[in-house]
C-alpha cells in the first residue's frame, strides 16, 4: 500500500495492483533473480574521471611532443651508436703505410719494399697499393678536380688489412725504418681513440636529453594531475561521501592518466618510428650524391633495426607508465592533503 | 547509532558556530533538521558523515568513538550512511544508471552482480526509461529521485538527506516525504534537513531537532 503511495508520485511507474513494495523487498535483500535485459545502449562503466577534456587533450599533446623528442634523442643515439662500432670495427681491422717523395729516390721501388715488408709480417691479410692516380684522387675533396697533380709531392699510401691472427705492428714499423726511410706506418691508433670519444660523448649527450625530456614530462605530468584533481574535486568529495577508498580514487585518476599517456605516447612514438623509417628510405634514395656519403660515413645507412625500433616502442611504453605511476603518486598526497 | 556528547566547531579562530550539540539517534528512528538558512544544518549533516572533525566533544558513529578512526574505517562506516545532497551532486559525465550504481562500483562490485538491482530501483522510482540519461538533460524532480535511489542503493542504516524537497514543488516535496517514511519502516534511521515548517507539519510523529543560536534544541 506504501507503494502505491509512491505510484501516486511518480505517474505510471509502476502497476497499482501490486501489493509487495518493491522498494521494501529491495531493501531487505530481494531482488529478481531473472537477469534484466540490457540495452546495447546502455553504458555502464565509463572512467569515473573524464576522458575527454580540453585539459586532458593538451596533456596528450605534450607528452606525444615530449616522447618524439626522448625517441629522437634515442634513435640518434642508437645510430651513431651503431656508426661508430661500425667505424671502430673497420678502422681498427685495417693499418696504412705512407711513403713520402724524397728527391733522389725512386718512390714506386720504395713502394714496392714496403709492400713485401707488409706481406711478409705474420698476420697481414690483405695488401693494396694505391696508385699515384688513386692518391691524387684522394687530395679532389680538397683541392678540386680537372687539376694536374702530377708536378706536386704527393705521398703514396698502401693499405694493410688483417689477416685471421694479430699482426706484430712492432716488427713491421723496425722494418721500414731500417729498409724505407721515408716510409710511416699508420695504425689509426689515435683516429681511433678520437672516434671512440666522440662517439661516446654523443651517446653521452643524448642521454642526457633524454633525462632531460623525461624530467620535463613528469613536471608537466604533476601539473596536469593537480589540476586534474582540483578541476575534478566534486568528483573525489562524492566519491569519497558514497564510500570510495582513497587507493580506489587513486587508481581511477591512475588508469585515466596511463590512458592519456598511452595516447601521447603511440602518437609520439609513431611519429618517430615513421620519422626514421622515412629517413632510411630517403637516404636509400638519395645515396648517390657526396653529401649523402658523408652522412652515411656518420650515421650509417639511418637503419634504426629491429633493436632501435623496439627501443622506440620501450620509450613509448615507459612514458605512459611513467605517468601514470607520477598521477598516483600525486593524487595520493593530495588525497591525504585532504584528510 | 549516532551519539553526540557537547559538540562544537569552529572554523579557524573564529567564533563556535555550533555549540554543545547532544543528541542520539536511535535505530529505525525518523527525525527532521530544522532552523533557519545558514543555522548550520549542512554542517552538523557534514559532523555525522564524518567529512568535519569536531573541535571538542565526542562523536561516536555506529558504536564507534569517531576521534579513534582512521580514514579507512570512516570509509567503511560511509557505506552504511546513505546521502541525498541538495544540489544532488550527480556526476554529470555518468549516465543515470551509473550515478545510482556508483556507491556498488566503488565497493569493487562487479557491474553484473548489481545490474539487475539498480535497474529494478530505477524503476521503481519512475527513472527506468531515463537509466540512459546524463543528467544535465534530467529534470529537477528526476535528478532528486536519481540521488535518492543512489542513497538507497547500498540500503543504508541511516539517510541523511539535505533540504530533499528545496528544489521541488510542493506536490513533489510531499511525495518524497513519503518515499522516506516508507524506508523508515524497512528499519533505515532518516535525518532531513530542511527548514520548511509545513512540509514537518504533514509529519506529526517525527523528533524535530531545531539548530537556533548555534545550539540544538530537540522536540520529541
Amino acid at each position: 500500500m506504501v507503494h502505491a503511495a509512491w505510484c501516486w508520485a511518480i505517474d505510471g511507474c509502476i502497476s497499482m495492483t501490486e501489493t509487495v513494495s518493491p522498494l521494501l523487498r529491495l531493501l531487505r535483500g530481494g531482488r529478481d533473480s531473472s537477469e534484466q535485459p540490457v540495452s546495447a545502449m546502455l553504458k555502464r562503466n565509463m572512467p569515473l574521471v573524464p576522458a575527454d577534456t580540453i585539459a586532458g587533450r593538451a596533456l596528450v599533446t605534450v607528452i606525444a611532443i615530449m616522447t618524439f623528442l626522448a625517441a629522437l634523442s634515442a634513435g640518434a643515439g642508437i645510430l651513431v651508436d651503431q656508426a661508430s662500432r661500425g667505424w671502430t670495427q673497420s678502422v681498427a681491422r685495417e693499418m696504412t703505410i705512407q711513403v713520402k717523395p724524397i728527391t733522389g729516390r725512386d718512390i714506386e721501388a720504395d713502394v714496392r719494399k714496403a709492400a713485401e715488408l707488409a706481406r711478409a709480417t705474420p698476420g697481414v691479410g690483405e695488401v693494396r697499393i694505391f696508385s699515384k692516380a688513386e692518391s691524387e684522387h684522394l687530395l679532389e675533396p680538397w683541392l678540386g678536380t680537372g687539376l694536374d697533380l702530377g708536378s706536386l709531392p704527393i705521398p703514396r699510401l698502401i693499405e694493410i688489412n688483417f689477416g685471421a691472427g694479430a699482426v706484430d705492428t712492432t716488427s713491421l714499423r723496425k722494418a721500414l725504418s731500417e729498409s724505407v726511410a721515408n716510409a710511416t706506418l699508420d695504425d689509426h691508433r689515435l683516429w681511433l681513440t678520437r672516434l671512440s670519444q666522440m662517439a661516446r660523448a654523443t651517446v653521452g649527450l643524448v642521454v642526457l636529453i633524454l633525462v632531460l625530456v623525461l624530467v620535463a614530462m613528469g613536471l608537466a605530468v604533476t601539473f596536469a594531475t593537480r589540476g586534474a584533481m582540483a578541476g575534478n574535486r566534486e568528483i573525489v568529495d562524492v566519491l569519497h561521501f558514497v564510500g570510495a577508498q582513497d587507493s580506489f580514487i587513486a587508481r581511477e585518476f591512475q588508469r585515466h592518466f596511463l590512458w592519456l599517456g598511452l595516447k601521447g605516447g603511440l602518437i609520439g612514438g609513431g611519429c618517430a618510428i615513421a620519422a626514421f623509417s622515412l629517413s632510411g628510405l630517403l637516404s636509400r634514395w638519395f645515396s648517390t650524391n657526396a653529401s649523402a656519403d658523408q652522412m652515411q660515413a656518420l650515421f650509417g645507412t639511418f637503419a634504426l633495426g629491429v633493436w632501435g625500433y623496439l627501443a622506440i616502442v620501450i620509450i613509448a611504453l615507459g612514458i605512459a607508465i611513467l605517468t601514470a605511476m607520477i598521477s598516483r603518486t600525486i593524487v595520493f598526497r593530495h588525497l591525504r592533503s585532504l584528510a | 547509532m549516532v551519539r553526540f556528547e557537547n559538540v562544537g566547531l569552529r572554523y579557524g579562530m573564529g567564533a563556535e558556530i555550533l555549540r554543545d550539540i547532544s543528541f542520539e539517534i536511535e535505530p529505525q528512528s525518523f527525525q527532521f533538521l530544522t532552523g533557519p538558512s545558514g543555522a548550520g544544518k549542512t554542517t552538523l549533516l557534514r559532523l555525522i558523515l564524518l567529512a568535519l572533525k569536531p573541535t571538542r566533544g565526542f562523536i561516536t558513529l555506529f558504536g564507534q568513538d569517531a576521534s579513534t578512526l582512521d580514514k579507512d574505517q570512516i570509509t567503511h562506516l560511509r557505506r552504511r550512511i546513505g546521502v541525498v545532497f541538495q544540489d544532488f551532486r550527480l556526476l554529470d559525465h555518468l549516465t543515470t544508471y551509473e550515478n545510482v550504481a556508483l556507491p556498488l562500483r566503488v565497493q569493487g562490485r562487479e557491474e553484473a552482480s548489481y545490474r539487475a538491482e539498480v535497474m529494478e530501483l530505477l524503476g521503481w522510482v519512475g527513472l527506468g526509461e531515463r537509466m540512459h540519461v546524463l543528467p544535465p538533460v534530467l529534470s529537477g524532480g528526476e535528478k532528486q529521485r536519481a540521488a535518492i535511489a543512489r542513497a538507497l542503493i547500498v540500503r543504508p542504516e541511516l539517510l541523511l538527506a539535505d533540504e530533499p524537497t528545496g528544489n521541488v514543488d510542493p506536490s513533489l516535496a510531499r511525495r518524497l516525504l513519503r518515499l522516506f517514511a516508507e524506508l523508515n519502516k524497512s528499519g533505515t534511521s532518516v535525518v532531513i534537513a530542511t527548514h520548511d515548517l509545513a512540509l514537518m507539519d504533514q509529519f506529526d510523529g517525527a523528533r524535530r531537532l531545531v539548530l537556533g543560536d548555534r545550539r540544538l534544541h530537540i522536540y520529541d
